[in-house]
């Protein structure tokens, strides 16, 4: 399954990775020899029921959990902790509410020491601006709305220039409508500054929206179940015919693989 | 404005009950001194100088064992949150003795440094210290996690993760600390004052003591009025405007305690 014949030439490879989380009464095997390459520039869409792993393997290539078997790569080199080449966006309330959106999106520019400060802050201000927020940089963060948030949520991944940025089902909290906007927007967004994308999400037409490919997972063991390339050009509508019949030939293989377990 | 006068309505009203109550004449002036008494004795009090004296005599007692309290308890605070074995050691250790009530280390504090200011400073050390520690815990163990995992994806770690990061999303936790702290600084104190008596100062909870020895009632009411206005004073200057401004900015919900 989409194994590619010279790793180097992946952004990510993740390589036979496998996860247990132990508790006091059991153990569970949160994800099962899990291959996966993504290449520069793509953005792969996990996605799958709850427990299947999803998040889990976010945080492996993150770097935030240690994998109990297997490795992930980055640019070929293996990854042992959280770097600044990989940027997560976590799900709603990840924002530092001590700092302005402003500061928050500062927060890890101030962790890039070739940047002069100057410059610092101009990228802040651009980012901003970007998402849109430029009028609400000294706003605090719980007078913004969860679509706000999000928005400055996006900024700081964004503004510090990462290689590669992992998605965490950071729309998982919006209602549809702020959703819908954020899809139009975010896709603008990466035409402007093209990333290697981890999205993870549980919706199979947002993952059908974003993806160039939705890696479908299956729980207990989370394993990669069938991997879907979505070949339609951007910017995509989230309400189009073709974007649902993909979604619907998705979802039908994630509930073909429920029914089976079933019987 | 409304609340203003609602709340002056209700002070007027407690005085003129007390007023009637005083006039009535089934009390004897002697334990029931009117308020009239009651005020001339503060205005004597402040004119020679013994209420002032009193006041920074108290203060100062106030301010050292509250430092010293807050100094030790807001790390060993973090400490006790930052691991389990020492929630179940040092923690288990300060909710034990936080709920010992201050005046029941003075017979201690007196066998250990006799009639001194050191006895003074220990009672009130010790009556702060635990709840300091306790409710700094408390509120770092709420810390959402997800801030410090946030910190890390952007290369934050270590001593700039803890400055930059635990401290600030701990600071509504830790006004609330030390504000628990101030209140029991403040009880332990006059706990202290009240039954260590030395000749090095005469603070607010002396004055209470003579009080009581002399049947001075008049003295003894006017102290705690003194001490009641210097409690609100507190926490309206030093600490209110405080949980405000993190309320306003942080957008939580700090219990106000």
């Amino acid at each position: 399954m989409n194994e590619v014949a010279n790793p180097a030439a992946c952004k990510l490879v993740i390589d036979g990775v496998s996860k247990w989380f132990h508790t006091d009464r059991a153990s569970v095997h949160a994800l099962d020899s899990i291959d996966l390459s993504v290449g520069e520039g793509e953005v792969v869409c996990l996605v799958g029921p709850s427990g299947c792993g999803k998040s889990t393997l976010l945080d492996i290539i993150a770097g935030l959990t240690r994998p109990d078997a297997g490795r992930v790569l980055a640019d070929g080199q293996p990854v042992q902790r959280p770097g600044r080449e990989r940027l997560v966006m976590f799900q709603e309330s990840a924002l530092f509410p001590w700092l302005d959106a402003f500061g928050n999106v500062m927060f890890g520019l101030k962790l890039r020491p070739e940047f002069a400060n100057r410059d610092r802050r101009e990228i802040a201000y651009r980012f901003l601006d970007l998402v849109g927020l430029e009028k609400f940089a000294h706003a605090p963060i719980h007078e913004l709305s969860g679509g706000m948030k999000q928005r400055v949520a996006l900024a700081r991944a964004l503004a510090p220039d990462p290689q590669v940025l992992l998605m965490d089902e950071p729309f998982g909290a919006l209602d549809a409508m702020t959703r819908d906007q954020l899809y139009e927007d975010i896709q603008q967004i990466w035409k402007k500054s093209r990333k290697t994308v981890v999205f993870v999400t549980h919706n199979v037409r947002e993952a059908v929206c974003l993806g160039d490919r939705v890696i479908l997972m299956s729980p207990s063991p989370g394993r990669i179940l069938r991997a879907f390339d979505i070949p339609l050009s951007r910017p995509r509508d989230m309400n189009s015919v073709e974007l649902a019949t993909h979604a619907a030939r998705i979802a039908a293989a994630l509930r073909g693989r429920a029914g089976a377990e079933a019987e | 404005m409304k609340r203003a006068l609602v709340a002056t309505l209700f002070f007027l009203a407690l005085l003129a009950l007390w007023e009637l109550a005083a006039r009535s004449g089934r009390w004897s002036p002697v334990l029931l001194p009117s308020p009239r008494h009651v005020a001339e004795y503060l205005t004597a009090a402040l004119q020679d100088g013994t209420l002032i004296e009193a006041i920074w005599v108290t203060m100062r007692r106030l301010l050292a064992g509250y430092v010293i309290g807050v100094v030790l308890g807001l790390p060993l605070g973090l400490a006790v949150s930052s691991s389990q074995m020492m929630k179940d050691t040092l923690g288990a250790l300060a909710l034990g003795l936080q709920t010992l009530p201050s005046v029941c280390w003075v017979p201690l504090a007196l066998l250990w440094f006799g009639q001194s200011e050191g006895a003074m400073l220990f009672v009130v050390v010790m009556g702060t210290v635990w709840s300091v520690i306790i409710a700094t815990d408390h509120g770092a163990r709420n810390i959402p996690p997800i801030y410090a995992r946030a910190a890390r994806t952007m290369g934050s770690e270590g001593l700039h993760q803890w400055t930059r990061v635990i401290l600030p999303a701990s600071l509504p936790f830790l006004v609330s600390g030390m504000k628990q702290g101030w209140a029991f600084a403040w009880r332990s104190l006059m706990a202290a004052e009240i039954f260590v008596t030395i000749l090095t100062g005469f603070g607010l909870g002396h004055l209470l003591h003579y009080g009581r020895e002399l049947n001075a009632m008049d003295q003894v009411i006017g102290t705690m009025v003194v001490i009641v206005l210097i409690g609100l004073a507190a926490d309206r200057i030093l600490f209110s405007p405080w949980e405000r401004f993190l309320h306003r900015r942080w957008g939580t919900n700090v219990n106000v305690t």
